[in-house]
């Protein structure tokens, strides 16, 4: 068939590396059918020459799943973010516009350092400590209706798009942001994790914890996954009132 | 563990958004309601306030205070935070966004507001009814109230819906999406109640 090669114009906002300006740079690739924009960025790293046919350097963005469960390929597309493995060309409005997300580090081009998330969950202690030098035994059984709301909350893959949103989280601010919030709620509801959930809630009360939250509600509008981030948020705030109560009075429980 | 001091900070000013602050709000524009049966209802009303017992006590511990506080560090979370409305143009981020804004307008508004009246009067002045028909005869105070009463009573309503969320007693959307009609109902409510009374003296 001799149909007219068709071409994708993506305008990518690049930088070199954390501390150096950052600029635009536009490409045109060959378009084929399905492509999302991981395959396009794959394309420029094929052929690293921009708009004007001049060579340049590749592209460069973090990836993992290709699958949207690993969270690390999220990026600002066309002004929202989200992941770049499920963004499908034919569903973006060209010329399509990549921008690094804007609430953390850019390492270098779309690649950002996600750190803050991670030392967030740390701070809240989001896992559920069952190491030891002997065997414990089988844990305590979870309700299936808990278990199946619980499995929305444990969707979240730290992607970051809720922070990008969050307008309480910022450089200005220390705010751990909605999504390891969600973790508490989840691993507290989880039977073995619920013996050390005091710990987890005491670091949602630390500084730039839970009540750093201004109740934009952008993070559920945004979540990827439809995870009850505001719910979860709320939900929390009534634990930690609880338990800040406990704490002050004294409790047996 | 004691708690932060980010937790203790943020739930203080939370707290006396409500109490006091938003009790105070409600019962200062009742008296100033009375001004639609007449001067000689507002007056007494306003007397009586004047004469109650251990009113200054009552004043900096229930008014002054607590506005201090949460002011000043309503201020700095107010600047602490990067709006973007633009790009997530949701009700909520518009409320959170309009709080912030309501915020500030409140603190002109209210030091204004103390130094033109609670101020003159400890400097021998008399609040009465006449004084606030000396201020609002000039049509830029009667804006300026206007902005004001409804900038402090939007604050307010809008507050108790995220006080309800902040202390955990909304949890469900549903729950919240209620609070969200009640608050309104309430901001209109006292929006009316201000405005009355600002009218009645004009
Ligand atoms: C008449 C005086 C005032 C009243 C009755 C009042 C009431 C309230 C209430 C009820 C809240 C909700 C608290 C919560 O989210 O849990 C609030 C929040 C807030 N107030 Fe005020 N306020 C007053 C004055 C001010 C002033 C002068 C400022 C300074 C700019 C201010 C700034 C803020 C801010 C930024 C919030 C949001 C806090 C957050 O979402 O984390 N307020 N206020
Ligand atoms: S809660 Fe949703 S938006 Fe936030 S990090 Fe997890 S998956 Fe991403
Ligand atoms: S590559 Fe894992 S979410 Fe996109």
């Amino acid at each position: 068939m001799m149909s007219e090669k068709k071409t994708v114009t993506l305008k990518i906002k690049r930088q070199d590396g954390p501390d150096s300006a950052s600029y635009e740079e536009t490409f045109t690739i060959p378009y084929r059918q399905n492509m999302n924009v991981i395959s396009a960025l794959m394309e420029i790293r094929r052929n690293p020459v921009n708009a004007n046919g001049e060579k340049t350097t590749p592209v460069i963005w973090e990836m993992g799943c290709l699958e949207e469960v690993c969270g690390a390929c999220s990026m600002v597309i066309n002004g929202k973010p989200r992941q770049s493995c499920t963004a499908l060309l034919d569903q973006l409005e060209q010329p399509i516009r990549l921008a690094p997300m804007t609430t953390f580090p850019v390492v270098r081009d779309l690649a950002v350092d996600r750190s803050r998330m991670f030392d967030a969950l740390k701070k809240v202690k989001a896992w559920i400590p069952i190491d030891g030098t002997y065997d414990l035994g089988p844990g305590p059984r979870m309700p299936e209706n808990k278990r199946q709301w619980a499995y929305e909350l444990s969707k979240c893959m730290t992607c970051g798009v809720c922070l990008e949103a969050c307008p309480n989280v910022n450089s200005r601010s220390e705010f751990i942001g909605p999504a390891a919030v969600s973790q508490v709620r989840l691993f507290n509801a989880h039977p073995t994790g619920a013996m050390n959930k005091e710990e987890r809630l005491e670091g949602l009360m630390g500084d730039g914890g839970l009540a750093n939250c201004g109740n934009s509600q952008n993070c559920v509008q945004s979540c990827p996954k439809g995870i009850p981030l505001t719910t979860s948020i709320a939900a929390m705030n009534r634990a930690t009132s609880l338990q800040t109560f406990k704490n002050f009075f004294g409790s047996d429980h | 563990m004691a708690a932060s001091r980010d937790f203790v900070s943020r739930k203080l000013h939370s707290l006396l958004g409500v109490i006091p602050l938003g009790l105070f709000v409600i019962q200062h524009l009742t008296v100033n309601y009375f001004a639609t049966r007449g001067p000689e209802a507002f007056n007494d009303a306003a007397h009586f306030m004047e004469s109650l017992p251990y009113r200054y006590v009552l004043e900096i511990f229930v008014i002054f205070l607590p506005l201090l506080f949460h002011a000043i560090y309503g201020v700095y979370i107010a600047f602490q935070s990067k709006n973007n409305v633009s790009r997530y143009g949701y009700l909520r981020n518009w409320m959170f966004y309009l709080q912030r804004i309501s915020g500030v307008v409140v603190l002109i508004f209210v030091t204004w507001h103390v130094w033109q009246t609670r101020l003159q009067a400890a400097m021998g002045a008399e609040v009465n009814y006449q004084m606030m028909v000396d201020i609002l005869s000039n049509p830029a105070m009667m804006i300026f109230y206007i902005i004001g009463v409804l900038g402090t009573v939007f604050h307010f309503a809008n507050g108790l819906w995220s006080f309800f969320v902040s202390w955990g007693f909304t949890v469900t959307p549903k729950s919240q999406r209620v609070m969200t009609y009640v608050t309104m109902i309430i901001f209109v409510a006292l929006s009316v109640v201000g405005m009355r009374a600002l009218f009645a003296f004009v």
